[in-house]
């Protein structure tokens, strides 16, 4: 098989792998090998090879003919005009967010904020992002965005049952939660051991003998109610409880804060702030706590911390917190989340400022209030009095016939039951569509038009005590960029400021960063893909339906599974899918027992974190001085617990980067136990089209999009983290109660394990939508369309072939830890900074700030095994640009030497001092061992293209002791 | 301040400075420069009963997180407010400053029947 190249035009593999043919020759003949499948066929094991690459994925398609396949695809989505509420509201994304953010690569491109130096730009959006929901929730502070609103609930959930101290595992739940919000809830407590107690909040005054370690309140509710919840959370407070009041920041405009009506912690969704509905996802989640709660919140927080000058510099604070760190013992499994959507609705909020939102905000609740006199007009009875953009309707005419009459008319109703409806108004709400729905409603719209009410009314219709007083988004950045100039500047700006794929190679270990074709791009954001609400009828989105299941299947092909969840939005949430899927298997063939889940020391924290939430406890395997799983030590641990077995937990190939060969032997060692064989599917991009999780023991696995399938890291999310099963773990994937389709049971398999299919459909839900993040599948269906299975294979290929090039490259200059049996890594390569640092006192930090100074991300730093750096160049490098980083290597490697050398002191040379910014090296006396020249060109090619970093090393220590989190005066830059 | 060379050690790193029915406890220089810039200290109540080998405190870096363990049965009768207010004193000065927390014990016995080191045998353990 000849190897891929750039060949003819129109060839997507050709333009998705960096290396042509010639490029390809010569860096096999560095490494020493004939072909890319000569290689191959050494690194990857006999024993997990395929030995049939018969695939059903479809030929290869050409960009033009993928585009156009989708568009068919579009075309049989139906988009009505939405209003069923629930959490998911139309929006309108401002042109200039969509252009400029969601649409630009140097925002779509970019990586988790790991590297602040070279992040400034959207940890700075991310700070607004952060101030914004603070300062509308009425709380000290949030973190930098959730998942989605229901996971965020559930992280509340888990926040207050460590936080409050009370001895009681009961959780009281409002009745008036959203749907998808209890649902989730139901799963995620009952796998933790925690109890739910619904109630309407109806007592009054609150009972004062409730034993719950916190409650939850929707505000407003989901049937619409506004009502005050002050007493309910004074109650639930006095007895040592937490409160948690999801909000919808929209209302929070008008209504009093959760945090001025007491509660300790605020969850919701900022998706109505400018992110399409896409089906339902993505959308950047938020949770926020008050003062003294701010070591508990899961997730990633941006803060201030000055840098080496002295200057404010923003970076992720707290970072011990996170499970890749505390892993059996964090309290949560969320990585990154949504910084791509939190980075658009906090500009959402820059752009309108607080008088635009709140006048949003007042449009929509005046409209509400024309409809509620609308429906009072034509006969039906308003079920709750106050309300904000949510009407209930009671209708003494059947609920279906008023639900299909709207439908006709192009909008979606909710039916709540047999006679009672309800809808939600939202910004895009139009005078002309309010007139149609009066008549739907049965009023007169003419007499009404002159009804629509004045701005002096509002206070009349918010109860006494809940009318906003307190004022918000008071920070110069919230109340300067008005004008589309000054937005697309202010964007243009952070983005500068910012190092992305567009700028050249982020090599970062275990994070896979390859393209991320614009022709995979295309369809996020054509209204179609977009404009969806994810409970519309299942009529309107026949095309999202095909779409998923052709990815779905197709998933499952390449892996070798039977059945695929798309629900998961992120890899730690696809273990966490997986592994309650594990233990549903067990407990319905009466294994209640099975409960152990064998981890190797070497897997990332994550794993840990999410077998701790699915109820399991976590047994660690040692490795052996190369990386891998200790097998005897693995066996052993197996005969200790092989009657609490219920599964392993295992990385392929491993976090060391190396196909271990006992893999077969591993997995049979589990499932002879009665275990299950978790493989999580980080590293599959060394795999693909060359063996399958499913043929060489996996029973289930996640998959990361966002890494081996094209869907941008977003600069820290989305992602999605679909979970892959065998047959016999198929009905224990996600379900949810909304979805439009229920899940597929492959045949043969019983469908009534304990309950029926309905029962299914709802089982395991975890994330708030049913179909996850639906408006970003389009890119990976893209990829695998034009790809097919031999460009798939061929970029497995490439992305092998450059990384053995970089570590042979680079071996006599640094160390290359790990590699297989052959001498072999497969698609990344660690190499151990610790001898140089013995030997020089160069640190992996020194190194990873310099190579900045060359214009490069720097590797992932002290993972799987500290004092290292983990490089993964991908597949779509060119050779170029892999030479540009081997010769940065290089040099840092003599500036190392000179040091140890002592040429240059330890406390004053290019390494120490790096990242240097322009500034440093213009303003005053130059007064360092070294000249500016070395320290900003030290190599020749930057002369013409050279990135510099906005400010240098960010002192990470003095963030952590001084924490603020954010948006910082203007003077601190002065 | 106390002569660190008159110290007790444990395995886990943490020094006690035993007056009689007494020792105040803190983590070692190789500790702390292990853990590098520490920014959080968690200590144990003044009052609370603590148990040998269990954790009563945590210490986190900006890159990680390090327990602090009770070395045997007793009472914390003092907590350093010092150190949980300004962290960084566990890098500058472990063997004072930084210290942690001072407990009691019924019986003076139990030091010596505790597993600990004396600043030799604990030298030689962290290879110094």
């Amino acid at each position: 098989m000849e190897t891929s190249s750039a060949t003819s035009i129109g060839e997507f593999a050709g333009r998705h792998i960096g290396t042509g043919a010639d490029a390809q020759s010569a860096m096999l003949a560095a490494i020493g090998y004939d072909s890319v499948p000569a290689l191959l066929a050494v690194a990857v094991p006999d024993s997990i090879q395929l030995t049939d690459a018969e695939s059903i994925l479809p030929p290869a398609a050409t960009e033009r003919e993928a585009l156009a396949e989708l568009r068919g695809i579009a075309a049989r989505n139906r988009v009505h005009r939405a209003m069923i509420g629930l959490g998911y509201y139309d929006t309108i994304t401002p042109a200039v967010i969509k252009r400029n953010v969601l649409e630009n690569p140097s925002w779509y491109t970019a990586y988790t904020p790991y590297q602040p130096e070279i992040s400034q730009g959207r940890l700075e959006a991310l700070i607004n992002f952060q101030t914004m929901v603070a300062e509308l929730t009425g709380l000290d502070t949030a973190n930098s965005s959730m998942l989605d609103e229901s996971t965020a609930v559930v992280e509340g959930m888990l926040l207050a049952r460590r936080a409050s101290g009370s001895a009681s595992n009961i959780f009281l739940v409002d009745e008036d939660a959203l749907p998808q919000t209890k649902a989730l809830l139901e799963n995620r407590a009952e796998a933790v051991g925690i109890q739910l107690h619904y109630t309407a909040y109806d007592m009054s005054p609150p009972p004062d003998d409730i034993d719950v370690f916190g409650a939850f309140i929707q505000y407003p509710g989901a049937s619409g109610r506004v009502w005050d919840p002050s007493e309910v959370i004074g109650a639930v407070k006095a007895q040592g409880g937490l409160a948690i009041v999801a909000a919808d920041l929209l209302a929070l405009t008008l209504l009093t804060s959760p945090g001025e009506l007491g509660a300790d912690v605020a969850v919701g969704t900022t998706q109505r702030f400018g992110v399409p509905m896409g089906f339902g996802g993505p959308h950047a989640g938020y949770l926020a706590v008050r003062s003294g709660l701010e070591r508990q919140l899961p997730g990633r927080l941006v803060g201030v911390s000055k840098d080496a000058d002295g200057h404010p510099a923003f970076r992720l604070t707290l970072q011990a917190r996170e499970q890749h760190i505390r892993r059996e013992k964090a309290t949560s499994n969320i990585c990154t989340a949504q910084v791509l959507l939190a980075v658009m609705a906090g500009m959402y909020a820059v752009y309108h400022g607080p008088e635009g939102l709140k006048s949003i905000a007042e449009r929509v609740m005046f409209n509400t209030r024309f409809l509620a006199s609308a429906a009072t007009d034509g006969g039906h009875t308003i079920v709750h009095g106050n309300y904000f953009d949510t009407l209930t309707l009671e209708t003494d005419r059947s609920a279906d016939d008023l639900v299909a009459r709207a439908y006709e008319a192009g909008f979606l109703f909710h039916r709540v039951d047999d006679n009672r409806v309800q809808f939600s108004v939202d910004e895009t709400t139009s005078r002309d569509e309010l007139m149609v729905l009066a008549k739907i409603l049965g009023a007169d719209a003419e007499t009404l038009e002159g009804t629509v009410p004045g701005h002096s009314e509002l206070s009349a219709w918010i109860p006494k005590g809940l009318l906003r007083s307190s004022s918000y988004l008071t920070h110069p950045v919230f109340n300067t960029h008005r004008s589309e100039t000054s937005m697309m500047r202010y964007l243009k700006y952070l983005a500068d400021k910012d190092y992305a794929l567009d700028r050249g190679m982020i090599p970062l270990g275990s994070c896979t960063m390859k393209l991320n074709a614009a022709t995979e791009m295309e369809a996020v954001t054509w209204p179609e893909f977009a404009g969806l609400h994810p409970f519309a009828p299942e009529a309107d989105v026949e095309g999202y339906l095909e779409l998923i299941g052709q990815l779905e299947s197709w998933l499952a092909d390449v892996t070798g599974y039977d059945s695929v969840s798309l629900q998961p939005n992120a890899g730690s949430q696809g273990e966490l899918a997986g592994l309650l899927a594990i233990r549903g298997y067990h407990r319905s063939r009466g294994d209640d027992a099975r409960t152990v889940c064998l981890i190797p020391s070497s897997a990332h924290g994550t794993n840990a974190a999410s077998a701790v939430l699915a109820g399991m406890n976590v047994v660690v395997v040692a490795c052996d001085e190369l990386g891998n799983v200790d097998v005897d030590d693995l066996r052993a641990k197996v005969d200790e617990h092989a009657q609490e077995l219920a599964a392993l937990m295992v990385t392929y190939p491993s976090t060391h980067g190396v196909y271990e060969h006992e893999i077969r032997a591993i997995t049979k060692a589990v499932h002879d136990a009665g275990g299950q064989v978790y493989i999580d599917g980080a590293n599959l991009n060394a795999l693909l089209g060359y063996a399958r999780f499913g043929e060489f023991g996996g029973d289930v696995s996640h998959l990361n999009l966002h890494k081996t399938f094209c869907i941008p890291h977003g600069g820290g999310g989305p992602g999605v983290g679909p979970v892959a099963a065998k047959a016999h773990l198929a009905p224990f994937l996600p379900g949810h109660p909304m979805a439009q389709r229920p899940n597929r049971i492959p045949e043969g398999m019983p469908v009534d394990l304990d309950g029926g299919i309905s029962e299914h459909s709802h089982r395991n839900v975890v994330s708030a939508a049913p179909y996850g993040s639906p408006s970003i599948l389009p890119i990976t269906w893209a990829y695998i369309r034009m790809m097919g299975s031999e460009g798939l294979r061929d970029a497995t290929g490439a992305a092998v072939l450059a990384a053995n090039y970089l570590a042979v490259r680079l071996r006599e200059h640094y160390p290359v830890l790990y590699a297989g049996e052959n001498g072999l890594v497969a698609h990344e390569c660690i190499l151990d900074l610790r001898p140089l640092t013995e030997a020089t006192g160069v640190t992996v930090d020194d190194v990873a700030k310099r190579l900045i100074d060359f214009g490069f991300h720097a590797p992932t730093m002290s993972f799987p095994v500290p004092g290292t750096l983990m490089i993964e160049p991908t597949e779509s490098e060119d050779l170029a640009e892999l030479d540009r980083f081997v010769e940065a290597m290089i040099a840092i490697r003599a500036e190392a030497d000179a040091v140890g050398a002592g040429e240059w002191p330890a406390d004053d040379n290019p390494l120490h001092n790096a990242p240097h910014t322009a500034r440093s090296l213009l303003v005053g006396e130059w007064e360092h061992a070294y000249s500016r020249e070395k320290a900003a060109y030290p190599v020749t090619s930057l002369l013409r293209n050279k990135y510099w970093s906005p400010v240098r090393r960010v002192d990470q220590a003095w963030g952590d002791r001084n924490l603020f989190c954010a948006c910082p005066p203007p003077e601190a830059f002065a | 301040m106390a002569d660190k060379t008159t110290f007790k050690f444990t395995a886990e790193h943490e020094w006690l400075d035993i007056d009689g029915n007494t020792a105040t406890i803190g983590i070692t220089d190789f500790a702390a420069d292990k853990l590098g810039d520490v920014v959080f200290v968690e200590l144990p109540k003044v009052g609370s009963s603590i148990q040998s080998g269990k954790v009563v405190g945590e210490i986190e870096s900006t890159k990680s997180v390090g327990e602090l363990f009770a070395p045997v049965d007793g009472t914390v009768v003092a907590a350093n407010g010092e150190v949980t207010g300004r962290p960084e004193l566990v890098n500058e000065d472990p063997f004072g400053a930084g210290w942690m927390i001072r407990i009691e014990v019924a019986d003076a016995t139990v030091f010596d029947s505790a597993e600990l080191m004396d600043f030799d045998a604990y030298v030689a353990l962290v290879g110094e």
